[in-house]
């Protein structure tokens, strides 16, 4: 069988395979990157606290969980919560080991990744803002809730994009190692059809260009929005 | 629930012996993947076009391709090419070692050339063309000009990816190589005790890339003596105000 075939959406074809994991590869990397920004969002602001403690708790989240390989912490989400389900279901007569859903606790580990990353991206765009528009914003007497919305937010948001840009195309990447805990996504499709047709590299060869793929139209997208919301912006020539 | 001091050590000394594993891919990876990239870096600054395209393009493919798709292309996907399973590199990739080697220094390539093209174009003008002017040219200009001020500019982008790099050897275990954190997976489908095992590899993790981070801030500093503070003399020093 040639690779057109085998590539193609014909009875033999694995096309329809392949396409259904795409969807789940940028499904899972999608809700990776939201649950990623809510707790950078979250680090960030902990970060910038008056208290101590919480300033601790930031900086050591960000700094364990950018030290240590992203495989060990979705063994640590897979296998975790499998040992509470599992510990569930016994209560109920299940015997043995129970697995967790693969693309909650994918997406929960990813997440806790790359929240780490996206709170520095935060940290930085926070502290790319002058501090005279600060300043003049606390001089007219703007509570702090005002302060964020209508001065930090928008400007912060601005800086914020080429570094999430890079943030993305990280957990894209890292959504692959989501496949080890058996979630049907790029990577553990290509396994499976290079199991069943014993052509490991056509279907490896695949899975690349489709990464390059969602990678190079991503990066055109983020991109485009820097582009538009860098309109405003005076640059020196 | 109490920690479990004596499984906890236990995990930990087990762990141990995968970091020699851990160190020798990254150093085969990092100084392989290194000369690999100054080739590249040297390609993309070359101002002609058959040079620096092929250069981008490799770029642009190990690093838009998750490491993961990289590895098992090497390791799995070779065979499928019964030639290949003839010729002389076939003892080599045959084995997981090799192949994770080669995986993590073409990878560690595109990121590195990056990196030290960024070194190469942050030397100022100006110092090229007075060297030009006082008649230097080619590779004396590299190595007395341009190389000596890349290199201190790229040390901390270059620490970054060193760190990345101790990371991504965790992905060996997905060829089947026992480094730290192949063995943490294999106890922890063994024992059933997934925390236990994180902290001890996490940390394990942590206190290498915190070393590698010391080392290239110390370097950093042993190569930046012109960015310290000017050493005060007792002379100099501003009086305190007398009583």
């Amino acid at each position: 069988m040639d690779y057109l075939q085998l590539m193609g959406f014909g009875p033999n074809g694995w096309g329809y395979g392949m396409l259904a994991a795409t969807g789940m590869t940028v499904a899972v990397a999608l809700c990776g990157y939201l649950i990623g920004s809510i707790l950078g969002s979250l680090g960030a602001a902990a970060a910038f606290s008056r208290f101590m403690l919480l300033r601790g708790i930031a900086g050591f989240y960000t700094t364990v969980l950018r030290g240590i390989p992203d495989l060990l912490v979705i063994y640590l989400f897979y296998f975790g919560s499998s040992s509470v389900i599992s510990g569930v279901a016994a209560l109920f007569g299940a015997e043995g080991f129970v697995g967790a859903p693969a693309f909650i606790t994918g997406a929960m580990a990813i997440g806790v990744v790359s929240g780490a990353y996206q709170m520095q991206v935060f940290r930085g765009a926070v502290l790319a803002l002058a501090k005279g528009e600060i300043e003049a914003a606390r001089a007219y007497g703007m509570p702090s809730f005002l302060l964020f919305r209508r001065i930090i937010l928008p400007q912060a948001a601005r800086f914020a994009i080429p570094g999430m840009g890079n943030v993305w195309q990280l957990v894209l990447k890292e959504s692959a190692l989501i496949s080890v805990i058996g979630l049907v996504e790029i990577m553990r499709q290509s396994q499976i059809g290079a199991g069943s047709t014993r052509q490991p590299f056509s279907f490896y060869l695949t899975a690349a260009a489709l990464y390059l793929l969602i990678t190079f139209v991503s990066g055109r997208g983020f991109r485009l929005a820097e582009r538009r919301a860098m309109r405003g912006v005076r640059r020196a020539a | 629930m109490l920690i479990d001091f004596p499984f906890l050590w236990e995990s930990f000394t087990a762990l141990l012996k995968g970091i020699p594993l851990t160190l020798q891919l990254t150093a085969l990876s990092v100084v392989t993947g290194g000369v690999l990239a100054v080739l590249l870096a040297l390609m993309r600054v070359s101002n002609k076009w058959w040079l620096d395209l092929p250069a981008q393009f490799y770029v642009f493919v190990f690093r838009g391709t998750p490491l993961l798709v990289q590895i098992y292309i090497i390791y799995y996907g070779i065979s499928q090419f019964p030639e290949l399973r003839q010729s002389w590199v076939w003892p080599f990739l045959r084995q997981a070692y090799w192949c994770a080697a080669l995986a993590l220094a073409l990878n560690t390539a595109a990121y590195s050339a990056e990196i030290i093209r960024g070194g190469l174009l942050s030397v100022p003008a100006g110092q090229i063309e007075a060297a030009r002017a006082t008649g230097m040219s080619g590779f004396l200009l590299m190595r007395r000009i341009i190389f000596p001020q890349a290199l201190r500019q790229m040390l901390p982008g270059y620490s970054n990816e060193i760190i990345l790099m101790v990371k991504s050897t965790a992905l060996a275990s997905t060829v089947t190589l026992m480094e730290v954190t192949g063995i943490a997976a294999k106890l922890i489908s063994q024992s059933y005790r997934p925390i236990e095992l994180f902290i001890c590899a996490g940390a394990i993790y942590l206190a290498l890339n915190f070393i590698v981070a010391r080392l290239f801030a110390a370097l950093e500093y042993a190569l930046s003596p012109e960015r310290r503070p000017a050493p005060v003399s007792a002379a100099d020093k501003p009086e305190k105000a007398r009583a």
